[in-house]
């Protein structure tokens, strides 16, 4: 009777797999490449517009001055500096680090309302108007696009630094704020060639 | 690091603890009951199912509006609906068509409902997006139609070229209405492209390495690279249109340095890999039934496979040849008529690969296989209208009118709908634990193909003798009349082959035979559990050792223990080998998706109207978002008391 009822099967015993994994191991890591991928893509067909927009074009800028170099260059001093504190809270982060994490995000919450402010002054000079030219569009909508990763990084790293300070400390945290720490970097990278784009692009290709 | 592996042990099971575990498991994984429960779903088999019910119904809709044009040209100069509304409804059509119904139910509704059966875990990942991506998709669809129906429908053709859709020429907010069901639309296709290859990649079932994933999945998966990389070409395009008709920007605007063929460049790098985005699931599922009816393994898996890559990659380098009329230079059209006649080399691949396994298996003929044999001969017809228009001179002469309206409905109906059919053919049993009448599917499945076939094909013959698309009307004396009323005719077949099948279904759903777990006997994962799967897929989760998981499996075919079965607990593989590397919580229902649903579709159908919408509309967004993350005390502590952190 017992016979009929119970069977001896071979089994891949997962007990001893570890459920805190970072980087490649985690989901998390997957969906955020995902999404920088997709983004990224867009970036990517903007800065083509703006060339091909140029190709069509007598003069570049049309009738009007390249963006004032200085806020730009200052925060993209920012924008390079601030990895320094990413990636000391991000290296610490895979080690459970709970002090050294908390005070990462903290100095990130900081960095992003710098970068903010300078990105305030920045759109003040950018000497150009979306509604006048298609030039002036194309700037517009690169800085836009750029302003909107800024503010929603700012966004959860504000929202990961307060979950730090509540109940909620566990493995998935510091999993979360690697992955915040690898979103700036995407927001960092991106910010360089747009750089280039909106700043040096108009004075290279001046005629 | 050694002690973080999986042990291959023995263990007893028994019948009575097996039961008791189904019991605790079903628990645990179950959707919400109720009403409120509904929006609060997250299983992919719900989800999926959704996905294809309401993208069928506007499969049903688009399709009535079709009725309505042959209607109108059955007869020449005939006023029963006028020249605004015509364009509205062909709009609706191909919109509809393209963007509600081809690519959510080939590549959303399938690979959310299949993947993760296939590759053997319990839920796909990141499931509450998933949740929202559907939402998004039903709520995008509503809009659409609601604006249809008060006379706002978009009437600029389903791709809106500049300057006709501009703020110019295009008055009102038909083109806006097109412009942010674009959004929706590739919202929700973007996010269910990061899930299928995050569950491709990480939740398939130990030992399934890449060698050995089934043919269907390959499929999904190069169709959500596609859809990563060409979607933004629809969203840069339509936002830059959205922006130049409420924002007052100039991108497309020739006076003062925009230009109207950026639009057509932006579009069609996306428009392009979008009809491969259709036909490629359609391949898969090919390769699927080909192998389960021929019972044999697919011939040539790697041919095949590569030949899905190649298409994935080829695709990208055609999109310039939608625009020969266009007066671009002669140097690009010689290139992209290459690159163009070039996809002939992975499709003839694949076409010579089903040939090969079902004359050297053994096929059994049932109405899966049917609709396959359907789709080799429409397919191959419009493939060989494909080298027609790949060529200039050709293009240039058929351009706009019936010949091409002709070729793509056989590629499109031939490579995705044909194929679709045997896919409900094949998979109904799983889904619903009933067979479907094969009775009833050979006459819908004739009533179908005939139709197709009288309603599409003289439409060449009318593109050739200069009859334009997107006319409301023609002359009676322009020798148009009599094909048009052919296929007026061939319509009601069509009509009925689709009535059919819902009665097929209707009944079947209700008197159908019960379907065993594996009716077909086929290989695929998803046929080693009960029809219907339980919320928890499998109750034992299982190994793989070969290409079709059954067919190959070893005697003692090991299953998975070890996880956390009082949470949604699946576990993670390399990507290479499928070795098991880790495990992860699935999130729990919740009624956050929706909600974050309802802001985003408010704050879309907003900027319509006013752009400062997205602005106003980011802030309960944020909150909408914070919500949906924030964890529950309950489970954090939970958690952390098992946190067994990755060595190294």
């Amino acid at each position: 009777m017992a016979e009929e009822l119970t069977r001896r099967r071979q089994v891949l015993d997962l007990s001893m797999l570890p459920n805190v994994t970072f980087a490649t191991r985690s989901l998390t890591w997957w969906g955020t490449i995902g999404m920088m991928a997709i983004e990224g893509g867009v970036f990517a067909l903007v800065i083509a517009a703006y060339f091909y927009l140029h190709s069509r074009s007598q003069d570049w800028p049309p009738g009007v001055l390249p963006p004032d170099l200085t806020w730009g260059t200052v925060n993209t001093v920012i924008f390079l500096l601030s990895v320094i504190p990413t990636e000391w809270y991000r290296r610490r982060a895979r080690k459970g680090d709970l002090g050294a994490v908390r005070l990462g995000l903290i100095l990130a919450t900081f960095i992003g309302v710098a970068n903010l402010a300078v990105r305030y002054l920045e759109l003040r000079h950018l000497n150009c108007d979306w509604s006048q030219t298609a030039y002036g569009s194309a700037v517009w909508l690169l800085m836009g696009l750029h302003i909107t990763h800024l503010l929603t990084d700012w966004v959860e790293t504000v929202v990961l630094t307060v979950l730090f300070y509540s109940p909620h400390i566990e493995g998935k945290r510091f999993v979360d704020a690697e992955e915040n720490a690898s979103y700036w970097y995407f927001v960092v990278l991106t910010w360089l060639p747009i750089y280039l784009v909106l700043y040096w692009a108009p004075r290279w290709l001046r005629s | 690091m050694s002690e973080q592996r999986a042990v291959l042990n023995d263990q007893t099971f028994s019948i009575v603890d097996e039961a008791e575990r189904a019991r605790h498991l079903e628990r645990i994984w179950a959707e919400p009951k109720g009403f409120i429960g509904w929006f609060k779903a997250v299983h992919h088999t719900t989800i999926g199912k959704r996905y294809m019910v309401t993208a069928f119904v506007f499969f049903l809709a688009a399709g009535l509006l079709a009725g309505v044009m042959r209607l109108q040209l059955a007869f020449p100069e005939a006023h029963i609906i006028g020249p605004d509304l015509y364009n509205q409804i062909f709009t609706m059509h191909g919109t509809v068509m393209m963007f509600l119904f081809a690519v959510p139910m080939m590549f959303e509704a399938l690979s959310v409902y299949f993947v993760p059966l296939m590759v053997g875990t319990r839920n796909i990942a990141f499931p509450r997006l998933n949740a929202f991506s559907y939402y998004l998709f039903l709520f995008g669809g509503l809009m659409l139609f609601a604006f249809f129906f008060v006379n706002s429908g978009p009437d600029r053709g389903w791709f809106a070229y500049v300057p006709l859709s501009g703020p110019d020429y295009g008055p009102g907010k038909r083109a806006d209405i097109w412009a942010q069901l674009i959004t929706f639309t590739e919202v929700s296709a973007l996010a269910v492209a990061v899930e299928v290859i995050v569950t491709v990649f990480k939740l398939r079932a130990p030992g399934m390495s890449l060698n050995r994933i089934p043919i269907f999945v390959w499929g999904q998966v190069v169709v959500s690279f596609m859809v990563i990389f060409a979607m933004p070409g629809v969203v840069v395009a339509s936002t830059m249109l959205l922006l130049d008709r409420t924002a007052a920007t100039q991108f497309y605007n020739p006076a003062v340095g925009g230009d109207v063929l950026l639009y057509q460049h932006l579009f069609w790098w996306f428009g392009h890999p979008e009809v491969y985005i259709i036909f490629l699931p359609g391949t898969a599922i090919v390769s699927t039934i080909v192998a389960t009816f021929s019972r044999r393994h697919v011939f040539g898996y790697m041919a095949l496979v590569l030949s899905l890559i190649a298409t994935g990659f080829i695709a990208f380098g055609l999109w310039v040849h939608h625009m020969f009329a266009t007066g671009i230079p002669q140097m690009s059209e010689a290139f992209f008529t290459a690159a163009s006649m070039m996809i002939a080399i992975p499709a003839g691949t694949q076409i010579f690969c089903w040939l090969t396994t079902v004359v050297t298996g053994k096929p059994v003929l049932k109405t899966p296989m049917w609709w396959v044999l359907g789709f080799f001969f429409v397919f191959t017809i419009g493939g060989m209208t494909g080298i027609f228009v790949a060529s200039v001179p050709v293009d240039l002469q058929v351009h706009d009118t019936y010949f091409v309206v002709a070729h793509f409905h056989y590629v499109l109906i031939g490579g995705a709908v044909f194929p679709l059919f045997g896919a409900f053919a094949y998979w109904f049993p799983k889904i619903t634990g009933r067979m479907l009448s094969e009775r009833i599917g050979m006459w819908s499945f004739w009533l179908f193909t005939i139709g197709f076939n009288i309603t599409f094909f003289p439409m060449h013959i009318l593109g050739l003798r200069g009859m334009p698309r997107r006319v409301y009307t023609y002359p009676a004396d322009a020798g148009w009349t009599v094909l048009n009323q052919i296929q007026s005719a061939g319509y009601l077949f069509l009509f009925a082959g689709v009535s059919l099948f819902l009665w097929n279904v209707w009944q079947s759903l209700r008197h159908g035979e019960i379907s065993s777990p594996n009716p077909w006997q086929a290989g695929g994962l998803e046929w080693a559990t009960d029809s219907p799967p339980r919320p928890y897929n499998f109750l034992n989760l299982p190994t793989v050792n070969g290409g079709e998981a059954l067919w190959d499996a070893l005697p003692d075919q090991p299953v998975l223990t070890g996880l956390h079965e009082d949470v949604r607990e699946i576990v993670t593989t390399r990507i290479h080998d499928a070795e098991p590397d880790g495990r992860d919580e699935m999130p729990e229902p919740t009624i956050w998706p929706f909600i974050t649903a309802v802001v985003t579709t408010a704050l879309f159908i907003g900027s319509i109207f006013r752009p400062i919408a997205v602005s106003i509309g980011a802030v309960p967004l944020a909150i909408a978002l914070i919500g949906w993350f924030w964890p529950t005390r309950e489970e954090s502590e939970r958690r952390k008391r098992r946190d067994i952190w990755q060595k190294s």
